[in-house]
């Protein structure tokens, strides 16, 4: 198996605990050039977000909060071994090369999932986003005619539910609290609001893969979307933000900063120690 | 005790079934693969024994480890060749949950999941501020029991605290 590591390392290279191709090839068959692509950008969008929440772990505002947001961190990074897996078996990849030795401008994950974590309220409003974008999406990927992104979606659907449940709790808890924190949740959503339409974009890849009936076309979820977050911000006694959408960069990382730090955290120890395990 | 419904009836198959199904969950060790649905299937195909199983939770740390395990049981059986095969669908859930693991879940201090999993295509995710539906205490029965927390010591479980006998709790969630 080749790996994207450039540099010879002195450490022990072996497969570690990684879930090798075939650990997924077993389940299915090897993805298709077009298949892993999207694989691989699903699995982009969780490694990022992933990797945002595992920052709160000893920082968040009480003992409850560090677990759960760890708890979804790791939900969100088993979606991505997952996808990753999945992804390698066009390229003979495992899902260790493709989280830590591709390059930034490889990555197709989407902006909203990058933002910065802000306050606790920022990160709600990123939570209640992606979490919902998310719900949509696995639920409608559950039909899709490859069995191996199916069968992925049917387990990340039912843990995103309790994503879903923890975002709507804290939007109910701080829209409906104090002035403070309504001001903080409402500062928050109209941070990320500017970065929903990217979600529902739908690319050349979309498009294509949705006509053979294996990818879900984004644009198709916005509008359940639209209405159950709807739903949450009236009961919540807050508003939709009033703000532009940012300027698509098509997921390709143009016109945004952030990816980069996030992977710069990431990636070094890997790349200093390519192959190390423990 | 009561035979596992998916213990294959094959004598051959069966032994390397019981192998597996001697592993117990690295993080509740009363309880094995089997009683927890982790265990799927067990045959000898060529020559070789092949152990499937399925992971729980996405991110489960545990299944590694369970793997290794049940690699090292076959190797300790005796097997020459073996191997162990992982399926993700049809997606684990708390269903399989035998009745036998659900009481060495309840002996152990863990409440097991209340109800049957729903249907990952259901309406919409309830609204409402109000408490999940009550968790039974593991220690002494009673259901003025509290929601601590969701999230707890595992992706698997929420933290909860009984008002009568005053103990905390972990709750095994619906998936």
């Amino acid at each position: 198996m080749s790996s994207f590591a450039t540099v010879d390392s002195a450490t022990r290279q072996t497969q570690g605990d990684s879930l090798t191709a075939e650990d997924v090839q077993g389940l299915g068959a090897k993805a298709s050039e077009d298949v892993a692509a999207y694989a691989a950008m699903l699995g982009d969008d969780a490694l990022m977000l992933g990797q945002r929440l595992s920052w709160w772990i000893s920082r968040a505002p009480e003992m409850e909060e560090d677990i759960a947001l760890a708890n979804i961190a790791l939900d969100l990074t088993g979606h991505t071994r997952f996808l990753y897996s999945y992804a390698g078996t066009a390229w003979d990849k495992t899902e260790d090369d493709l989280a830590y030795f591709r390059e930034e401008e490889e990555f197709r994950s989407a902006r909203l999932m990058e933002q910065e974590n802000g306050d606790f309220g920022q990160t709600i409003a990123r939570q209640l986003i992606a979490s919902y974008y998310m719900l949509g999406l696995y639920t409608a990927l559950l039909d899709s005619k490859d069995e191996t992104l199916a069968a992925i979606a049917a387990k990340a659907v039912k843990e995103v539910e309790y994503h879903v449940d923890h975002a709507n709790q804290w939007v109910l808890r701080l829209g409906l609290g104090t002035e403070l924190s309504k001001h903080r949740i409402e500062e928050g959503l109209y941070y990320m609001w500017p970065y929903v339409d990217e979600l529902f974009e739908d690319l050349e890849l979309h498009t294509r893969l949705a006509e053979q009936g294996i990818a879900v076309l984004p644009s198709s979820l916005r509008a359940e979307f639209d209405e159950r977050i709807k739903h949450v911000l009236d009961t919540a006694e807050l508003e939709i933000p009033q703000t532009p959408q940012a300027m698509s960069g098509q997921r390709t990382g143009r016109f945004s900063e952030l990816r980069a730090y996030i992977l710069a955290e990431l990636q070094v120890f890997a790349r200093k120690h390519p192959g190390a395990t423990w | 005790m009561t035979t596992h419904p998916l213990r294959p009836t094959d004598p051959e198959a069966a032994k390397v079934w019981d192998t597996a199904a001697s592993v117990p969950d690295p993080e509740i060790p009363v309880i094995s693969i089997a009683d927890l649905g982790i265990l799927r299937d067990a045959a000898i195909i060529d020559g070789t024994a092949v152990v499937t199983i399925t992971p729980t939770y996405s991110g489960c740390p545990a299944m590694d480890h369970i793997t290794r395990e049940v690699e090292e049981a076959l190797v300790a059986a005796g097997y020459e060749n073996s191997r162990v095969d992982l399926v993700l669908q049809p997606a684990w859930t708390t269903d399989w949950i035998t009745e036998e693991g659900r009481e060495q879940l309840r002996d152990y201090g863990i409440a097991p999941p209340v109800h049957a999993a729903g249907d990952p295509r259901q309406g919409p995710i309830k609204l409402t501020l109000a408490p999940p539906p009550p968790v039974p205490c593991p220690r002494c029965g009673s259901t003025r029991t509290k929601n601590i927390a969701q999230f707890g010591s595992t992706s698997c479980k929420a933290l909860y605290s009984c008002e009568d006998c005053l103990e905390p709790f972990d709750y095994f969630k619906v998936h």
